[in-house]
C-alpha cells in the first residue's frame, strides 16, 4: 500500500466512527459546541498519530505478554501533554471538555489502531495512519456537532449564524440528541458510501 | 461540595446516569448488549470493580499525587491501579470461586478498558468529593451502567426478528434505542440537581 492508500484507508473506507463503531462516548461528548469537537478531534489526532509511532518503533522490543500495559503507558504520556498544553493555553476549553481529554486513554480508537495497525507497520506508515483515523474521526465530530450547534444555538464555532427570530432546540444540547444524529449519521454513510442493500 | 452521599447515590443512577448523561462505556455496552444474561454479568462486574476502584483511586489521588504534588501523573496512576485490580481479582476469583470465574471472567479483561471505570476516577478528582461520596458514586453509578445495559439487550433480543432498514441494522438501530431511553431518563433531570 502507497502512503496515499493507508491515509485514505483508514480515514474513510475503514473509519474507526462509522465503520468500526469505536470511540463513540468522545465523539457524543463533546460535540454540543463545534470549537470544542475541533480542539477534541486535534487532541486525538495528535496522541494517536506520536503514540503509534512509538508503539510501532518499539514493536520488536515489547514483550507480547506486556505488550497492552505498554501501549497504555505510551498513550497515557501523549494525552498527558494534550491535557497540560490544553490546561495552560485553552483554560476554558480545557474546563468546559472537563474528564473527556484524560478518558482520550480510554477512547478504543487508539488501542484498536495500535493493535490492528501500529503492531505490524513500520513506524512512518504508522504515523500516516495516525493522522488519518484522528482526521476521520474529527470529520464525523464536527458534522455531529454543526447540525447540534446550528439547532442547539443557532451558531457555528460560536458565530451566531440564524438570527433572534430562531427558538432554539434545547433538546440538541442534551444528550439524547447525539445518540439520534450519530444513528442517522451512520444510517446515511451506510446506505450512500458502501451502498448497503436490504 | 456538600451533598450527602446518598443523593449522590441516586443521581448517579438517575438523574446524572453514567452512560445516558455522560456517554461513558459506550463501547462494551453497543457490543455486549445482544444476550441479556451476558449484559447481566457485565454490568455486575462493573458495578463492583467502580466501587472498588473509585475508593482505591480516592486514596492514590489525595494520599499519593497531592502530598508530593504530581497530580498531573493522574491518569497514568489511574489506569494502573485500574489494571492491577481488575488483574488481582481475575486471579483471586479463579482461585476461590471456579464457577463464578467461568461466568463472569471473560468479561474481567473488557473492563480495563471500560472508558466507564476511567471516567468515574475523573469525575471525583474533578468535583471534589470525599471517600464516602466517591464510593457511593462509583456505586451508583456502577448500577446506573447495568440498569442501561440490560434494557438495551432486552430490547435489542426482541428486535432480532423485525424488519429493519439495512443500513441502520447494529450499531444504528441500538443508537437510536439509547436515546430513546437517554430521552426518558432526561424526565428525571428535574428530582436531584447534581450535575
Amino acid at each position: 500500500m502507497t502512503k496515499k492508500d493507508i491515509f485514505i484507508n483508514s480515514a474513510f473506507r475503514e473509519n474507526s466512527v462509522w465503520k468500526q463503531i469505536l470511540g463513540i462516548c468522545s465523539s457524543l461528548a463533546v460535540t454540543n459546541l463545534m470549537l470544542n469537537s475541533l480542539i477534541m478531534g486535534l487532541g486525538v489526532t495528535f496522541s494517536l498519530a506520536l503514540a503509534n509511532f512509538t508503539i510501532s518503533a518499539l514493536r520488536t522490543h515489547t514483550p507480547r505478554s506486556v505488550r497492552m500495559m505498554v501501549q497504555t503507558l505510551i498513550i497515557a504520556a501523549y494525552v498527558i501533554i494534550v491535557d497540560v498544553f490544553l490546561q495552560a493555553n485553552m483554560p476554558a476549553i480545557s474546563k468546559q471538555l472537563g474528564p473527556y481529554v484524560g478518558l482520550i486513554i480510554t477512547n478504543c480508537i487508539l488501542m484498536g489502531r495500535a493493535e490492528a495497525f501500529a503492531a505490524q507497520n513500520n513506524p512512518i506508515d504508522s504515523f500516516i495512519d495516525g493522522i488519518g483515523s484522528g482526521l476521520g474521526y474529527t470529520l464525523v465530530l464536527l458534522t455531529i456537532a454543526a447540525i447540534r450547534e446550528l439547532f442547539g444555538f443557532g451558531s457555528l464555532f460560536g458565530i451566531q449564524i440564524l438570527g433572534d427570530w430562531w427558538i432554539r432546540w434545547s433538546i440538541m444540547v442534551m444528550a439524547p440528541s447525539a445518540f439520534f444524529i450519530l444513528a442517522i449519521f451512520i444510517w446515511i454513510i451506510n446506505n450512500k458510501y458502501y451502498k448497503v442493500k436490504a | 461540595m456538600d451533598i450527602s452521599a446518598f443523593v449522590l447515590f441516586w443521581a448517579a443512577i438517575f438523574t446524572s446516569n453514567i452512560l445516558l448523561t455522560n456517554f461513558l462505556g459506550m463501547c462494551s455496552f453497543l457490543s455486549v448488549s445482544r444476550e441479556v444474561e451476558s449484559s447481566f454479568g457485565l454490568g455486575v462486574a462493573v458495578i463492583f470493580v467502580l466501587t472498588i476502584t473509585a475508593g482505591l483511586n480516592w486514596i492514590a489521588y489525595h494520599y499519593l499525587l497531592v502530598p508530593f504534588q504530581i497530580e498531573y501523573l493522574q491518569y497514568i496512576v489511574f489506569i494502573i491501579v485500574i489494571a492491577a485490580f481488575v488483574q488481582l481479582l481475575e486471579l483471586i476469583i479463579e482461585r476461590y470461586a471456579p464457577a463464578l470465574y467461568y461466568s463472569l471472567g471473560i468479561f474481567l479483561p473488557l473492563i480495563t478498558v471500560n472508558c466507564a471505570i476511567f471516567g468515574v476516577s475523573l469525575f471525583l478528582v474533578i468535583r471534589d468529593y470525599n471517600f464516602i461520596q466517591s464510593i457511593a458514586f462509583g456505586a451508583g453509578s456502577g448500577i446506573g451502567w447495568l440498569l442501561a445495559i440490560l434494557m438495551l439487550a432486552g430490547i435489542r433480543s426482541k428486535l432480532k426478528e423485525k424488519l429493519i432498514p439495512a443500513g441502520l441494522r447494529g450499531a444504528g438501530i441500538s443508537l437510536i434505542i439509547t436515546g430513546i431511553m437517554a430521552l426518558g431518563f432526561v424526565g428525571f433531570s428535574g428530582i436531584v440537581a447534581v450535575q
